[in-house]
């Protein structure tokens, strides 16, 4: 689609809500170098979709990616554990590493990278299972836990971590796709890191969400990032204000800036990204 | 004028009084449509149903009441001898009379006369014979006075019918016609009316369906009501020998057990399953997770063709080939295999099912949102990981209602089990022998000389209902299943 500059003031969209004390503060602190996309581009059949792009991503810290409706952001997100290889037209060329180690090399098992980058989909997709046997999936493939005592274990931490377990601890054995849509979502993101992911991709994790689950998601974020590295793909600009420490602008499938968020938001060097945040892109 | 050629008149006038209506709206109006209630071919509908449905629907009713009226007028005529005979003779006497009336519209002025003075007793019926014999039709005998007169009332009542039919129905169309071209005005409600008409009409349809279903259950129950006071139902549920005998020997003599019919049927049909389970549901995991788009295009049709093969071509190559083949198959090592046998029988009906289980589970697979695929992916989990964990768990429910519809298929199977399996009733454990299924033996009893009075016809209808009832059962089974699994990802 064709994005332009309007004319008009910014009177559609929310304006994005930056945080007061961001401003002056110092710096977030930002965990060591997680991965790294160098000169990314990617193709769906004859379609360009991503273009050059380079991009940090930092650990234990939220990067946000923002940018109007298709301009690559699932796209991308969903290079860095390979998730586009289920897809037979997709191409992708440049140089993605998880800890210096190109992800994209012939003897990485995609299937291994994906229990160490874990994913968050737009959509909440809990397995027709139980919420137990939701939560146990992934440990139980990888062969993770001894027994059921530990396995036992690993569900209710994730779950804990997740803000779910006090919902849900009395019914475990019922169906994960009868839990409400936030709590499904909550599920979710237990299901992600009950394998100890270190990178953590959540594609708008909150769109099918009302405030208040969000609201709680947001706190989960919040806590989760003190050992994970996260990538949020968001359309809130609050949001990404919020949670984010870091945030990059998508447009047209480039990458057009990414900067410390406080930055984006009140002092971006790219005039698209300006018009952008304050809301006066189509 | 016949019936077809009225119809087509009324056809014609009716699309004539469209256009006449939606001119005559336009012209109401004053050109102004936006004063009309409805749009002008509503009014031209409108004006089209009053000339044509009323007329057509006297045309229907009228053609099927003709019958029966114009034959008691001339019953009338019959002596009472005749009348108060067997239905049998009767339905002869009255085909004499009908052959006679048929003849009597070719008969010259003067011909007709010596007809009319044989009926009246004036020359001999001897004389009639002779004339009608000039114009093809030919009596075995001379014609009874009262066949003649009965003849004779029954031409004449059906030349009536046929002149005044015509003018009925066009008078009851020009009738509609006028009176629903005075009532256009621009507040008539023409679409209201129109799709009123039009939602009867399907309405109308759907009570057809429903309506031939109940007809054939309620046939079917009654003549196997009928046949339950004949034999016992004990005997017939709980019997294990099936032996019918022949009408002409004598009522009831033979033995009228379900069991090794029921017996074969459910031992084909599991064969069937057992080799259209396994095959079918690879295909369609094949098909649908691993299959590129070129291979899915080509297979998938080519495997559906196998549907559309006629179940007697089946029938065919289980009788011409397949069986002799395993027939040989098992003298080579050892095993003595009849060439019509339960094993032959299932094999190939389950070929035939594999379509069915493949296309439906390949659907049902399908179905498993993508979404469930990327998050188990997006875990670390292999493809086939996947499929095993997550997907077929997923379509299962919707899985085993495809391959109860499937059974439901081989269950009411024929052809095949009539070439490949016998026709021999055996309760017998050996796959290798030769059995028979409540459809063969369905089709057994009705050929031949039929007496519908007898056990030998009648238990078809209990079989039949057996039958029904079985697949009934398994068919809203499937369908309660597939429809709940549905529900799950809407
Ligand atoms: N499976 C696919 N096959 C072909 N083209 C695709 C596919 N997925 C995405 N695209 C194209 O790639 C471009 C980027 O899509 P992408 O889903 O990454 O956008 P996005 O930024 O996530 O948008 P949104 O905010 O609406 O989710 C779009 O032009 C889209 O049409
Ligand atoms: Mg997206």
């Amino acid at each position: 689609m064709e994005a332009k500059v309007e004319d008009r003031p910014a009177a559609r969209v929310e304006t994005p809500a930056v945080p007061k004390e961001s401003g002056d503060a110092a710096p977030a602190a930002l965990g060591e170098l997680k991965m790294k996309a160098k000169d990314v581009n990617l193709w769906y059949g004859q379609k360009q979709a991503l273009f050059d792009v380079n991009l940090e991503i930092f650990d234990q810290s939220v990067t946000a990616l923002i940018g109007p409706s298709g301009c690559g952001k699932s796209t991308f997100l969903r290079c860095l554990n390979r998730m586009n290889d289920v897809i037979d037209i997709c191409r992708v060329e440049g140089d993605i590493r998880l800890e210096g180690q190109d992800i994209y090399a012939p003897q990485v098992d995609p299937v291994q990278l994906r229990a160490r980058v874990g994913m968050v989909f737009q959509k909440p997709n809990p397995f027709p299972k139980s919420i137990y046997e939701n939560v146990a999936y992934a440990p139980r493939l990888h062969g993770l836990c001894a027994n059921k005592t530990e396995l036992d274990e690993v569900v209710e931490t994730s779950l804990i971590k997740a803000g779910l377990w006090e919902e849900v601890k009395d019914r475990l054995d019922q169906p994960g796709t009868g839990l409400s849509g936030g709590q499904q979502q909550r599920l979710c993101i237990a299901r992600a890191i009950s394998v100890n992911p270190e990178v953590l991709l959540m594609d708008e994790p909150c769109s099918a969400l009302d405030p208040i689950a969000t609201a709680t998601i947001e706190t989960l974020i919040d806590e989760l990032k003190e050992n994970l590295c996260i990538a949020i793909v968001t359309h809130s600009m609050q949001q990404a204000a919020r949670v984010s420490q870091r945030t990059a602008f998508f447009h047209l499938g480039k990458l057009v800036e990414v900067d410390e968020t406080s930055t984006i938001f009140t002092n971006p060097t790219d005039q698209r990204t300006q018009d952008y945040v304050t809301g006066r892109f189509g | 004028m016949s019936s077809l050629t009225i119809l087509a008149i009324l056809a014609v006038a009716g699309i004539v009084a469209f256009f006449i209506g939606r001119m005559r709206s336009i012209q109401v109006c004053g050109g102004r449509q936006r004063n009309l209630h409805s749009r002008p071919s509503y009014y031209g509908y409108y004006l089209a149903i009053l000339t044509a449905l009323p007329a057509v629907i006297l045309l229907a009713v009228w053609s099927v009441a003709e019958r029966p009226v114009t034959k008691y007028v001339a019953m009338q005529e019959l002596p009472p001898t005749v009348l108060q005979g067997t239905d049998a003779e009767k339905a002869l006497t009255m085909s004499v009379v009908d052959s006679i009336a048929q003849g009597l519209p070719k008969l010259g002025p003067e011909e007709y006369e010596v007809l009319r003075k044989a009926r009246f007793g004036f020359v001999t019926s001897s004389d009639a014979r002779d004339v009608l014999a000039k114009h093809g039709v030919v009596l075995g005998s001379d014609p009874d006075r009262s066949l003649l007169a009965a003849a004779d009332e029954l031409a004449s009542a059906r030349a009536t019918s046929r002149l005044w039919l015509p003018i009925a129905c066009f008078g009851l169309a020009a009738l509609g016609f006028f009176w629903g071209y005075t009532r256009i005005r621009p507040e008539l409600r023409s679409r209201n009316i129109v799709e009123r008409v039009m939602r009867s009409g399907l309405f109308l349809a759907s009570t057809v369906a429903v309506l031939t279903t109940v007809g054939i259950v309620l046939s079917v129950l009654f003549e196997t009501i009928h046949f339950f006071q004949f034999v016992s139902p004990m005997d017939y549920f709980f019997g294990t020998v099936w032996d019918p005998r022949f009408a002409t020997v004598g009522k009831a003599e033979g033995q009228f057990g379900l069991l090794p019919l029921l017996w074969g049927t459910l031992f084909i049909s599991a064969v069937a399953l057992l080799v259209a389970v396994p095959v079918g549901l690879f295909a369609a995991i094949y098909m649908s997770e691993y299959a590129g788009s070129k291979v899915r295009a080509f297979a998938k049709p080519v495997l559906e063709i196998l549907a559309g093969i006629p179940t007697i071509v089946y029938g065919f190559f289980a009788l011409s080939v397949f069986g002799p083949l395993l027939r040989d198959i098992g003298g080579n090592i050892g095993l003595d295999i009849s060439a019509s046998s339960v094993l032959t029988a299932g094999i190939v009906m389950g070929v035939m099912i594999i379509p069915f289980v493949s296309s439906l589970s390949d659907d049902i697979i399908n179905a498993v949102p993508q979404s469930l695929r990327e998050g188990s992916y997006g875990l670390g989990a292999t493809q086939s990981e996947t499929i095993k964990k997550v997907v077929l768990p997923a379509a299962l429910p919707g899985i085993v209602g495809a391959v109860l519809l499937a059974a439901s298929r081989a269950i009411g199977e024929t052809m095949i089990v009539v070439l490949a399996a016998g026709i021999a009733a055996n309760l017998t454990l050996n796959p290798l022998e030769p059995v028979t299924t409540i459809t063969v033996k369905i089709v057994s009893q009705l050929t031949g000389d039929l007496e519908f009075n007898s056990p030998q016809t009648l238990v078809a209808f209990a079989l039949g209902l057996t039958l029904f009832v079985i697949t009934l059962g398994l068919n809203v089974y499937a369908l309660y299943i597939v429809r709940k699994y549905r529900e799950q990802y809407e």
